[in-house]
């Protein structure tokens, strides 16, 4: 019988591990994340799986050991934050490029400097473009069921790419709450044996993994991979289904929240979607028609989906918690509006960047947030597209010239 | 066993840019790379092998144990010139291919 149990973030996604028992785990610890990798060392240690847990020197190693134990044919699991995700950066584009679906829990924290452990998603954000899928959770429900689903998503046969699973550092990663967990034997079943495609370890069936690959078919190589993300986004769909179908909590794309007869909606990622949903429950109360859309995926980026579920709206705040330094806004902000422009979909939109080294985002500025979206909708256009909620700032009315930075 | 033409397109090939054929580098030509040609005198030679051993490219050739009267395999030879620094006689020169005739090149 499934049982309900207190646990944290991290305790949860080392759960889901034990029960799918990858073939290999190689790790290095970091703040959030260390404990996902020492919960379930302990597992290893118990003998309550059968995974090769190998503790390497550096974040560099471990996701090189990782990708080369995939390469190999083995089902592996792995989890970092911040640093240790930067750290793993060469090797990332390689997991992507060589169709190696190995899974990886990054519990998100900020980047240096100054040194800070605490949530934000400029790590992940940072790793957008490295060919790996990346799937956000809300609370530790999401978090455990994210890393099941992340499974059969990155192991489908036209998929075969990385996925991380992200959770919100100490938010979700050291709260506890109540957590459905399945039993082990429909968990097992839901993500079947790992059936690897070509495995280098299949002597009969020899074949080259990662040459040196020059402008002769480089670009034809990268072109196909370019074709995996199609896929992708239909398993995150399909997998999403049959979770629901399995287990009763059903996943998409995104999460529409008060969405469909909104007129002002913010877009989220991760923990800060639990928050606005009790903002637009405060809105709701008093007639104010608020929405929220809880981005699920950010890669690869359902674009289409997005500009069809925001169309219609009357102002959308899109809210980033990265920095993305010299960019015209944070990262989310310009897919979102890069996603409406594409499609023709003409909604004014206006970028929070918010919570920067875990800076708490309280129901009240979300709820400012709103009141901000219904004048812009009543002006049609927002008088500043970049905004910085929850930093200590002069006043708009105090100094308007520094206003403007 | 597949292989590629050089005008392949992308949805001819195996994802992940694998090579999906053992031992193809055969078929790669570096001869372009070389600047400086390993010439080796045979009278010199005492067959110790040394080159042949230390060879990254398979392309000092050898029959019967010895290297003396065989060629180099100037398609792989990419022109590095470790069997010249090897060779504990001096035996190999490395020639400017730019002092050698084009006959000398085939």
């Amino acid at each position: 019988m499934p049982q309900v149990e207190p646990m944290e973030g991290n305790q949860a996604v080392a759960e889901a591990m034990r029960q799918i028992n990858p073939d290999v785990v190689a790790a290095y610890p970091i703040t959030p994340s260390t404990e996902v990798v020492q919960t379930f060392a302990q597992f290893v240690a118990d003998g309550e799986v059968d995974t090769n847990f190998v503790a390497v020197e550096s974040e560099h190693s471990a996701m090189s050991a990782c990708t080369s134990a995939a390469a190999a044919g083995g089902r592996v699991m792995n989890a970092t934050s911040s640093a240790g995700l930067a750290l793993m950066w060469e090797i990332l584009y390689i997991t992507a490029s060589l169709r190696m679906p190995v899974i990886l829990t990054v519990v998100n924290r900020a980047l240096s400097g100054n040194i800070n452990i605490h949530c934000d998603h400029s790590d992940t954000m940072g790793a957008r473009d490295a060919g790996w899928i990346q799937i956000y959770a809300e609370n530790v429900q999401e978090s455990y069921d994210n890393l099941i689903q992340a499974v059969a998503i990155g192991e489908q046969a036209d998929v075969r790419l990385p996925v991380m699973s992200c959770l919100d550092g100490f938010l979700v990663s050291h709260s506890y709450e109540l957590l459905q967990v399945e039993d082990d034997d429909a968990v097992k079943d839901f993500v079947g044996p790992y059936v690897p495609r070509y495995p280098l370890l299949d002597v009969e069936n020899p074949l080259t993994m990662g040459p040196l690959d020059l402008y002769d078919f480089y670009f034809e190589h990268k072109r196909d991979q370019w074709a995996a993300y199609e896929p992708a986004k239909q398993a995150v769909i399909e997998v999403g289904q049959r979770f629901g179908e399995t287990f009763g909590r059903s996943y998409g794309l995104f999460e529409k929240y008060q969405l469909d007869d909104a007129e002002v909606a913010i877009v989220a990622l991760g923990s800060m979607a639990g928050t606005a949903k009790d903002a637009v429950e405060s809105l709701r109360a008093e007639g104010v028609k608020a929405g929220l859309l809880k981005l699920r995926l950010f890669r690869p980026f359902p674009a289409e989906e997005l500009a069809e579920a925001l169309a219609g709206l009357k102002a959308v705040a899109v809210c980033d918690r990265a920095a993305s330094f010299g960019a015209q806004a944070g990262p989310l902000y310009a897919e979102i509006t890069s996603a409406l422009y594409t499609a023709g979909v003409s909604v004014p939109t206006v970028n929070y960047i918010y919570g920067l080294g875990g800076r708490q985002i309280a129901p009240d500025e979300i709820i400012s947030i709103y009141r901000d979206l219904e004048q812009v909708a009543a002006e049609g256009q927002p008088d500043q597209p970049l905004q910085f909620i929850g930093v200590r700032a002069f006043s708009k009315e105090e100094h308007a010239d520094m206003y403007a930075f | 066993m597949r292989v590629y033409k050089p005008d392949a397109k992308w949805h001819e090939m195996v994802s992940g840019g694998y090579i999906p054929q053992a031992g193809n580098a055969v078929e790669y030509d570096v001869s372009g790379w070389r600047t400086d040609r390993p010439v080796r005198d045979d009278e010199c030679c005492i067959d110790c092998l040394f080159c042949w051993v230390y060879c990254p490219d398979n392309a000092i050739f050898c029959k019967d144990g010895s290297v003396v009267g065989q060629s180099i395999d100037l398609v792989h030879c990419k022109g590095c010139g470790i069997c010249a620094a090897v060779c504990p006689k001096d035996c190999i020169e490395m020639v400017p291919e730019s002092e050698l005739s084009g006959d000398d090149n085939e």
